[in-house]
């Protein structure tokens, strides 16, 4: 029997792959065709979505953007035998901005079926906590440390030195808390993995619980993303059902199981320490550290906190090694990352690369410049709380340190790119005003110095006495800087101060005529 | 969405069957929510009880998260976003549009009960903006024609069932 994909990625899902499946499944039920739909994830060429796939002797063959309108033709062309369309893309991995990537946390991601345990495990699912369940606790983690592995929710911290501090420690319970909520704009890579490959999650939080000794994962999922817990808890019960979750996993005398938690829509959530008093179902009020979360974590026991991404990717380092992971990369920063074009750009989506990828590379080699075909004015990098560069700044290198050194920040993976419409001061402005929105008010500098913020910049904008308020609004950047307890009061000077610095022409206001 | 009307003993239910999980809190007050379209104010005090809290302590977790909303919502959501990602679409004008077409606001439902409007920050969707959602429908590369015609779709489903 032949097998098509047709996407359920939410991306696709919003450029109408649902009507698309319907049409085709009519079309086919009416023919009387041998062939079977299967609902695979994304594999973020999203400018191609909906991307239709068709299994052939040769591989499978893609077409895209596919409409509902575009279904009586493509069967009639041989779609089931990958025939001749416009629509036609030629064998999906062939494609250029596909194949020059390197795909290793991604890997299934747009290929399987992602509630299928089978194809999981065809395409080399379970093999890493295979792995780990030869291994002693300690092993797991030094096998973690070695690959280099750093967290990829931002902070970029070593994994096997937060393991181990959790491993270290005594305790009747310790948990595996899975941090997916995402909040940064222009981020989608953990809402792909979700609903394109979730048993690479599960096997990742197996492994890490085995490392450290938990017995139980929670996984807090931004309530933005119904798709994506409406899979995953699908996923979890299949686990379960499957012997794949809960006592004796895979024969072994480990236990492990999740429990999946929805958020409530608070970007500071996911700071781990107020993502942690959400989940014991308080406001999602920062803590101060320490104690760290790793000793005091999730109902006061050891919990290790991790991105999406991170744990996704450890069922490859176990299943393939540590060096497999480290030769990729540059510097400090190990192995790959999963880079989201987003904004206005061409050709959007998700590019797994090694890091030390430039700039450059990204936006114009992939992403094929903005989408408007203006010219490129700014990009920002890492979320709300990230920089602003120019397009002088292309050549800069997707690496912690590099982006650091250039005041700005790789965040989650996160690119955004801008054209020349784009007002740097009304930006500048934004940044104050998602702070003061989404502060968690336990501190001045963030919760009163934003909205001082967002005063500052509308006299800026309205060309009021703009010297002495540009002045004003670096000594508020300082002051939240230096006097906030966590990141979204301490990094919104960040986008702020890049936008002054690399566009102060947008700073400049004409004096507004009736000012006085 | 098929919100149901007020009730003491259902809420009582949702509250009894999320309780034994640990910090139920979220669990119940999400889960009352989707039964009332909103968290309304006589649930409070039942919470309070249920987990063990002031009433104060549960209002307060209500009223922090932006998505408890404390009356009830049009018979139809469109969450707009307005990140970043989707401002560089022209999310803005985009929301101006949408204000204007339906007389209302963030936060408000229009006058004939159709429809509620509520700004998102980022739907994942950031590289097809602007994003939108329409109850659980995303959106993508949203105009205000396709608003229109996703909701009509919405409206017309609803008078069939
Ligand atoms: C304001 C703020 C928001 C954050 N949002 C997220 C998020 O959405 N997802 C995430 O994984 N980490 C987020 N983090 C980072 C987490 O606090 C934490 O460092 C991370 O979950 C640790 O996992 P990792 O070591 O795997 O990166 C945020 C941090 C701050 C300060
Ligand atoms: S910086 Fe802002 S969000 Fe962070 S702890 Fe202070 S008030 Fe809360
Ligand atoms: S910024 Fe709008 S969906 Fe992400």
């Amino acid at each position: 029997m032949t097998r098509l994909f047709v996407p359920i990625d939410s991306t696709a899902l919003s450029l109408d792959a649902e009507e698309v499946a319907e049409a085709l499944a009519l079309a086919l039920k009416r023919q009387g065709a041998k062939a079977e739909i299967v609902r695979n994830g994304s594999r973020g060429l999203f400018w191609l979505e909906p991307l239709i796939e068709v299994e052939t002797p040769a591989g499978r063959v893609g077409y895209g953007p596919v409409t509902p309108d575009d279904v009586p033709g493509l069967l009639a062309a041989g779609l089931l035998e990958g025939g001749e369309h416009k629509l036609r893309l030629g064998l999906v991995e062939e494609i250029p901005w596909l194949k020059r990537q390197q795909r290793l946390t991604f890997a299934r991601c747009g290929i399987i079926d992602p509630l299928s345990l089978e194809d999981y495990e065809a395409h080399g699912g379970y093999r890493g906590l295979a792995k780990a369940l030869t291994l002693e606790p300690a092993a797991i983690v030094d096998t973690v440390t070695a690959s280099g592995l750093r967290g990829r929710g931002g902070a970029g911290f070593p994994t096997g030195i937060k393991w181990k501090t959790v491993l270290g420690a005594q305790a009747d319970q310790k948990y595996i808390v899975c941090n997916a909520d995402e909040g940064d704009s222009g981020t989608f890579a953990d809402r792909m993995l979700l609903e394109g490959d979730p048993y690479g999650l599960i096997e990742g939080m197996t492994i890490a619980g085995l490392a450290v000794g938990a017995t139980r994962g929670f996984v807090y999922i931004r309530s933005e993303y119904p798709h994506a817990f409406r899979t995953f808890k699908r996923a979890v019960a299949n686990a379960r059902d499957e012997g794949r979750l809960g006592t004796k996993i895979l024969g072994s005398d480990f236990s492990f199981d999740i429990e999946v938690r929805l958020g409530a829509g608070a970007y500071i959530c996911g700071e781990e320490t107020s993502l942690l008093e959400s989940l014991e179902g308080k406001r999602g009020v920062i803590r101060f550290k320490p104690p760290l979360p790793a000793l005091q974590g999730l109902f006061g026991k050891p919990t290790v906190v991790n991105n999406l991404v991170t744990l996704s990717t450890v069922p490859f380092i176990l299943a393939e090694g540590a060096e497999a992971y480290r030769d990729f990369g540059m510097g400090r920063s190990r192995g790959t990352l999963p880079v989201q074009l987003a904004g206005n750009v061409k050709r959007g989506g998700l590019v797994e690369l090694a890091f030390g990828v430039t700039l450059d590379t990204l936006i114009n080699d992939f992403g094929g410049g903005t989408a408007s075909g203006r010219p490129l004015r700014a990009v920002q990098i890492g979320g709300p709380l990230g920089a602003y560069f120019p397009a002088s700044l292309l050549d800069l290198p997707m690496d912690y340190e590099a982006l650091a050194a250039k005041r700005g920040m790789l965040g989650h993976g996160g690119m955004v790119l801008f054209d020349d419409g784009v007002d740097l001061a009304r930006q500048a402005r934004f940044a104050m005003e998602f702070c003061a929105v989404e502060s968690c008010g336990k501190c001045t500098p963030c919760r009163i110095g934003s909205t001082r913020g967002v005063e500052i910049m509308d006299r800026i904008i309205a060309g009021r006495d703009v010297e002495a308020q540009t002045a004003l609004l670096r000594d508020l950047c300082e002051v939240m800087t230096d006097g906030s307890l966590c990141a979204l009061g301490g990094l919104t000077p960040l986008p702020v101060l890049s936008a002054l610095e690399h566009f102060p022409e947008d700073f400049k206001r004409p004096v507004a005529a009736a000012a006085e | 969405m098929g919100v149901m009307p007020w009730s003491a003993a259902r809420a009582a239910e949702l509250i009894e069957q999320h309780r034994p999980q640990a910090g139920a809190c979220l669990p119940i007050l999400h889960a009352l929510q989707e039964e009332f379209g909103h968290v309304p104010a006589e649930a409070v005090p039942l919470v309070a009880q249920a987990l063990n809290l002031s009433r104060a302590e549960v209002h307060g977790v209500v009223s922090f998260y932006h998505d408890f909303r404390k009356t009830a919502p049009g018979r139809h959501v469109l969450k707009l976003c307005r990140a970043e990602a989707c401002q560089a679409m022209g999310a803005d004008a985009l929301a101006a549009q949408v204000k204007a077409r339906f007389g209302v606001d963030f936060h408000d439902t229009s006058a004939d009960g159709k429809l509620t409007l509520e700004p998102v920050f980022c739907l994942g969707n950031c590289a097809c903006g602007p994003a939108a959602m329409l109850d659980e429908r995303i959106l993508g590369r949203v105009d205000l024609t396709k608003v229109e015609f996703h909701l009509a779709r919405h409206l017309a489903d609803e008078r069939q069932s």
